[in-house]
């Protein structure tokens, strides 16, 4: 156990979009070779903006409890680990269930692959691959006092709304001190493109 | 309902195939004539492991997930116009799933070779053990003639064989060449164990070291006792009988209870193979948020139920009804844009949200890294 409380911290809206997390990802040892964080362009049309998503590690995780096959398992320190390879039997209901759209369905291995926060590194006190290259700080693993001091904007929460359901986890999103909402509403996203800002270049006459 | 007394329903049915098994070695025995006593500690061990694996069998199944893909996974299987592609698909699939673990191999070629020879090691000598210890395969000298074998099945005579045969020699050796591939498998496995750092950060040793070393240490104490009455004439035979006795006893009595269960829980797959089919013939669920196609209705609406029993409340008011019937990739957009919009104002982000049409999916940001999609699933996963 490392002496100081490490804590993973994200914040998207700093994502530039480099794909650095996604190539470190994909060297971790437990999924040699695949990325387990997504990256995606939230509405290319309009603007760069990407979206990273981790794993939130749920308090009660929806994946595991929908699995009819008991694969996902959480560790006494909180973390969601990966479906367990005997039991999974690749049914899909995690991928479709996670209120977070994490876990990937490897079709011809029968089995679920997701984030496990780096398990093999984070147990032992080192960050998970994706926050150690993101270059941004929209991954983010440390102390509570280090993401404190770094972002005085800003502060962590980890209550998540979806319609009637409130999720909390173990990894904290960042909004901004100001605003101090008690959780993200997700569905108050439902209507919006991206964000950005128009450009007019006035290409032609209007 | 069922749910009223899972613990009561999973004790009758271990009840019942113990019983069932109990009856079934008292008269495959022949009232016990063809029983070994020396066997007893061996017949009550396998007695416990039956009342065991099926009281945890049958508490698995009561949860509401399982329960629906028990329900649904025979459901279309018994689908009168899909049942004829479902035998076929059956048969294909036992053999290349469960046979020859094609999907293991999917996952590593190690894995597979261990697995493999794991798997198959053990049914042989599964079949060949059991059966002789609860008498219902016995073998003795057909009358008259010294050196032929008469092997008898449920106490019915079955065909005569010549004592020095090769088939006799094979047959009598089975439980040998069963032990070699054990032994074989469980090196592999905890080779490729000790080696893989993945596999060493999260492997326990209840969970994934103890089913090893029980399977070796069986397959080493069979293998001496072999040696032992070959080579040694009996060299310590009655302490290796009992150390491989205590082997067999603790592997049986930890069946129910660790890794082994996974031998009576994968069947499950067969089920979900079959209701993944149903469901990609059949009406499509579309993204409330971005409209794109994302799984089947049936897969969508049975998760929705399954989370109502669970307790989760993710219904949601006006058009979406339940938040089930949006896309992950629109769940990972609006995640993020939910943080975007409380940075609003702050460092005078605009949100798009006025257009007209329906927002777009989102999109893979590059398929060229980390080799894009795990597979045709995923690829619908990630909008590709
Ligand atoms: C007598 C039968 C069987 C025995 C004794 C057995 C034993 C084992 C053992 C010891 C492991 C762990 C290997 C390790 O430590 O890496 C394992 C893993 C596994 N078994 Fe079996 N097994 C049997 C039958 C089956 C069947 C019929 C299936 C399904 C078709 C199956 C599916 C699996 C899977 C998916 C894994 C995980 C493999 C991986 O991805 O690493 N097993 N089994
Ligand atoms: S974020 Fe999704 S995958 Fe991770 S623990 Fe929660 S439900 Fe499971
Ligand atoms: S895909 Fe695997 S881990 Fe996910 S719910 Fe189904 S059995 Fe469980």
């Amino acid at each position: 156990m490392p002496e100081a409380q490490y804590e993973f911290f994200i914040d998207p809206s700093r994502c530039i979009g480099c794909q650095s997390c996604v190539q470190a990802c994909s060297e971790c040892d437990t999924h040699k070779g695949q990325a387990m964080i997504h990256l995606e362009f939230v509405n290319r049309h309009y603007s760069t903006q990407t979206a990273p998503v981790v794993c939130m590690h749920c308090d009660s995780p929806t994946c595991a409890e929908v699995c009819p096959a008991d694969a996902i398992k959480k560790t006494p320190d909180g973390v969601v680990q990966t479906a367990r390879k005997p039991r999974c039997i690749a049914c899909n209901n995690c991928v479709l269930a996670c209120p977070f759209g994490v876990p990937k369905m490897n079709s011809g291995a029968e089995l679920m692959m997701k984030c496990d926060m780096c398990y093999d590194r984070t147990s032992i006190g080192k960050a998970p691959m994706c926050a150690s290259v993101c270059p941004s700080g929209a991954l983010y693993y440390g102390t509570r006092e280090q993401i404190e001091a770094q972002r005085p904007r800003s502060m962590p929460i980890n209550q998540f709304q979806f319609g009637q359901q409130t999720i909390s986890t173990k990894v904290h999103m960042m909004v901004p001190r100001t605003a101090q909402p008690e959780h993200i509403d997700v569905l108050s996203a439902m209507h919006d493109h991206t964000s950005g800002h128009d450009i007019f270049l006035m290409m032609h006459d209007e | 309902m069922v749910k009223r007394h899972p613990v009561r329903k999973a004790i009758l049915w271990g009840c019942i195939t113990t019983i069932s098994l109990a009856i079934m070695i008292a008269v495959g025995s022949r009232e016990l004539a063809h029983f070994d006593a020396a066997l007893v500690a061996y017949t009550f061990a396998t007695l416990f492991a039956t009342f065991g694996i099926t009281y945890r069998y049958t508490m698995w199944l009561q949860r509401p997930p399982t329960a629906m893909y028990w329900k649904r996974g025979w459901q279309m299987f018994f689908k009168p116009q899909r049942l004829l592609t479902n035998m076929r698909n059956l048969f294909t699939r036992t053999s290349s799933d469960f046979a020859a673990n094609r999907f293991i191999w999917k996952r590593g070629k190690l894995r597979w070779l261990a697995h493999w020879f794991i798997m198959w090691g053990c049914i042989v000598a599964v079949a060949i053990t059991f059966p002789l210890v609860f008498g219902w395969l016995h073998f003795a000298s057909v009358p008259g003639s010294l050196d032929s074998y008469r092997a008898y099945l449920f106490g019915f005579a079955l065909f005569d064989f010549p004592v020095d045969s090769i088939f006799a020699f094979l047959m009598f050796h089975g439980l040998v060449w069963s032990s070699f591939a054990v032994i074989f498998g469980v090196m592999l496995a905890m080779w490729r164990r000790m080696r893989d750092h993945g596999a060493a950060s999260v492997q326990q040793f209840v969970e994934d070291i103890l089913p090893l070393i029980l399977l070796f240490a069986i397959s080493v104490t069979g293998v001496m006792l072999t040696a032992s009455y070959t080579w040694m004439r009996g060299y310590a035979f009655d302490f290796i009988a009992i150390l491989h006795a205590i082997t067999v006893i603790f592997t049986l009595l930890y069946m129910p209870f660790g890794k082994f269960f996974h031998i009576f829980q994968r069947p499950a797959q067969l089920g979900a193979t079959f209701y993944k089919d149903a469901g990609a013939t059949s009406e499509q669920a579309h993204c409330r948020r971005c409209g794109e196609a994302y799984s089947s209705r049936m897969h969508v609406e049975d998760l929705i139920s399954v989370q109502k029993q669970l307790g989760f409340r993710y219904e949601v008011a006006g058009e979406v009804e339940h938040y089930q019937w949006i896309c992950p990739p629109c769940r990972r957009a609006m995640f993020v844009l939910a943080q975007t919009k409380q940075w609003q104002g702050n460092f005078g982000d605009q949100m798009f949200s006025s257009m007209h049409e329906q927002p777009a999916a989102p999109r893979f940001g590059n398929p060229v890294i980390s080799e894009g999609p795990l597979g045709h699933e995923d690829q619908a996963n990630l909008h590709f």
